[in-house]
């Protein structure tokens, strides 16, 4: 059920440079939870800095009625999240935008995520798991610490996942671009999912589309309502487009279908 | 409390009479900020905030301003939406209708860049059931006028609310832009156009640039500065309307919290309106409501009116 709740921070922790997670309880909000769909933050709580943030649902656990966010600390918001210590509580609005599209049981899946972008695929990977699809993920990391916290939690899921870095200290060396042409012509692909930096999921869209393969992007916009009520998070999704969608409420999951 | 002392202590009155726009608490959520009155249904009901402004309406659709569209400044935010919205037509027929239907005290906002464009969409607004009041956004560029903005020059301001006056029996509520260097000759020339109350104040004209791309930051390069940074430019301006034109004012520019709202209502505001401060807590205008309840229990007023101007009591 959306609602703005304060979530008690059950645990928090730095888990690779400058990469944080943090799980809360927030049953409200966890208990119509999809994945795909993302919370916004209240970072500090004063009115400086001012907005919320948006920030990806990273697992979540009905049962407890918890979320756990992973992110990177890149400016003050984050900054002043990653204070924030067990028992203390943060102001949390959710869950918002329309998550992915579940397909049917038992296909196969493959997940394509660039850093913390890998975030919302890991919850998307619980899920589909829980309805027998063969999932494998291949994920690009800035560093081993990076990919060490991402390779851990596919495991902990019971995925198979590839990772690149771009000094090959684990798995393939250079981007999550050049591994998807490596690995995915020997695996059957049924769907893609994407969410990372703008050009990994252009080169994502291009490669499913030229093999006609299905698939959904998480994008990413500036944002102020997280609802749709202030336009704010317009964004052309083919340039040809005439009317812009609002990526907070229309998305942030698009088919590929609707990208250029 | 006990069940009879509720009922024969009913507690203050809250609700204002705004130049003809009835309210049953003196809250209002701003133009742009609440979308068409819909899009926060999850967090607040519409049907308890005292007027939901809804997003400013043009004669045709507008596509609005290419990305980035906003961006976050000190205790603040900059916008530039350009007035996105599918035209008047598509407001009265899709989305007054269920405002209509669910109860919503609605105040349409209008926006042109011509006089004969506010003229036509105040007309069809003004035939619709469901509309308490209008809301003129004059930070408009006339086009007749090479571009210079309706709400910057008195006898533009006199002849657009006398022109969309004569076309409605709704009150017309016109909006005060900020962005002029005396605010009380902009208001004296919406009073002699016929206005029934002022609004004050829309966003202060601004811009940011990004350091890493040396560009301008929006992709219109100016945009609107709202939320709690211009909110000691809009009292100033409330307090000086109020002491020299006799028109009730709707005040609003960075309330975020009971405190802010009070400021405004002893600086003249006869009623409030939220907007920035909606992004953050969505579900504000119920606490202030309840706060300004709350004020006036403590210091033993019986209804808001006692308190509105009090700071011009020194
Ligand atoms: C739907 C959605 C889901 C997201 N999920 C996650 C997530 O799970 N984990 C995570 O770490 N981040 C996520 N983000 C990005 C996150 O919201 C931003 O990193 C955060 O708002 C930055 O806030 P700040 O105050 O720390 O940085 P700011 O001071 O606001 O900005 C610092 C720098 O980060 C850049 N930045 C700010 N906002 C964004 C943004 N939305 N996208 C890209 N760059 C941005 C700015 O341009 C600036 O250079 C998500 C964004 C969206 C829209
Ligand atoms: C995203 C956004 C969109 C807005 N759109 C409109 C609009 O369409 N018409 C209008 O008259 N004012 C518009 N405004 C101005 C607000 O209604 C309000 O006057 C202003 O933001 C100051 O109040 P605040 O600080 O409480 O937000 C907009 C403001 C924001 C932040
Ligand atoms: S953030 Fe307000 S419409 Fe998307």
């Amino acid at each position: 059920m959306p609602a703005v709740e304060k979530a008690l921070v059950a645990a928090h922790q730095e888990v690779a440079q400058g990469l944080y997670e943090i799980e809360v309880l927030a049953p409200q909000i966890a208990s119509g939870a999809r994945p795909g769909q993302f919370v916004h933050v209240r970072p500090g709580g004063t009115s400086d800095p001012l907005l919320r943030r948006p920030l990806s649902l990273y697992d979540v656990d009905q049962e407890l009625g918890s979320i756990t966010l992973l992110y990177k600390v890149v400016g003050r918001g984050t900054e002043l999240l990653s204070r924030v210590k067990s028992r203390e509580y943060i102001d949390m609005m959710g869950p918002l935008g329309r998550g992915f599209t579940l397909p049917q049981t038992g296909q196969s899946i493959l997940l394509i995520g660039g850093g913390v972008g890998i975030a919302p695929l890991i919850y998307l990977a619980r899920v589909l798991k829980a309805q027998d699809c063969t999932v494998q993920a291949a994920y690009g990391a800035a560093s081993l610490q990076d990919a060490a916290v991402y390779q851990r939690k596919f495991q902990q899921l019971g995925i198979e996942a590839w990772p690149a870095t771009m000094d090959g200290s684990l798995g393939y060396q250079g981007t999550v671009v050049g591994l998807l042409h490596q690995m995915a012509p020997a695996i059957k692909i049924d769907m893609i999912y994407t969410c990372g930096p703008e050009g990994m999921m252009k080169a994502v869209t291009d490669y499913a589309q030229s093999h006609q393969i299905p698939g959904e992007v998480s994008l990413e916009e500036t944002m102020a309502c997280g609802v749709g009520a202030c336009l704010g998070c317009a964004r052309k999704l083919k340039p040809e487009d005439a009317d812009y969608a609002k990526v907070c409420k229309d998305g942030p999951v698009f088919s590929m279908d609707l990208m250029a | 409390m006990h069940k009879d002392a509720a009922i024969s202590k009913p507690g203050p009155d809250i609700s204002v009479n705004l130049g003809g726009l009835w309210m049953k608490n003196p809250v209002a959520a701003a133009s742009g900020t609440f979308g068409y009155g819909f899009e926060y249904q999850d967090y607040i009901d519409s049907a308890s905030i005292g007027a939901v402004i809804v997003k400013g309406t043009t004669l045709e659709k507008r596509v609005g301003n290419p990305p980035p569209r906003i961006c976050e400044t000190a205790a603040g935010m900059l916008n530039a939406i350009g007035l996105e919205n599918p035209g008047v037509e598509v407001f009265v027929t899709e989305y007054l209708p269920r405002l209509r239907q669910h109860g919503v005290t609605v105040v349409a906002n209008i926006a042109g860049n011509t006089v004969e464009d506010y003229e036509h969409t105040a007309a069809i607004i003004d035939k619709q059931s469901g509309v308490a009041a209008i809301e003129l956004n004059i930070s408009c560029p006339n086009v007749k006028q090479g571009g210079l903005q309706f709400g910057t020059d008195p006898a533009m301001v006199e002849a657009v609310v006398a022109a969309v006056k004569a076309r409605t029996s709704l009150p017309v509520i016109p909006k005060l832009s900020p962005n002029v260097t005396d605010i009380v000759t902009i208001a004296r020339a919406a009073q002699r156009g016929g206005a029934d109350a002022l609004a004050m104040i829309n966003t202060l004209l601004g811009m940011a640039i990004d350091i890493k791309t040396r560009r301008p930051v929006l992709g219109n390069v100016f945009g609107g500065l709202s939320g709690p940074a211009i909110k000691p430019v809009a009292l100033r301006m409330i307090y000086q309307v109020y002491r020299e034109v006799d028109l009730p004012i709707l005040g609003g520019g960075g309330i975020v919290n009971t405190a802010d709202a009070l400021e405004f209502i002893m600086a003249g505001a006869t009623a409030v309106s939220i907007g920035t401060g909606l992004f953050v807590n969505p579900t504000l205008p119920a606490e202030l409501s309840l706060g300004i309840k709350q004020y006036l229990t403590e210091h033993g007023l019986d209804k808001i009116g006692d308190l509105v101007g009090a700071a011009h009591r020194f």
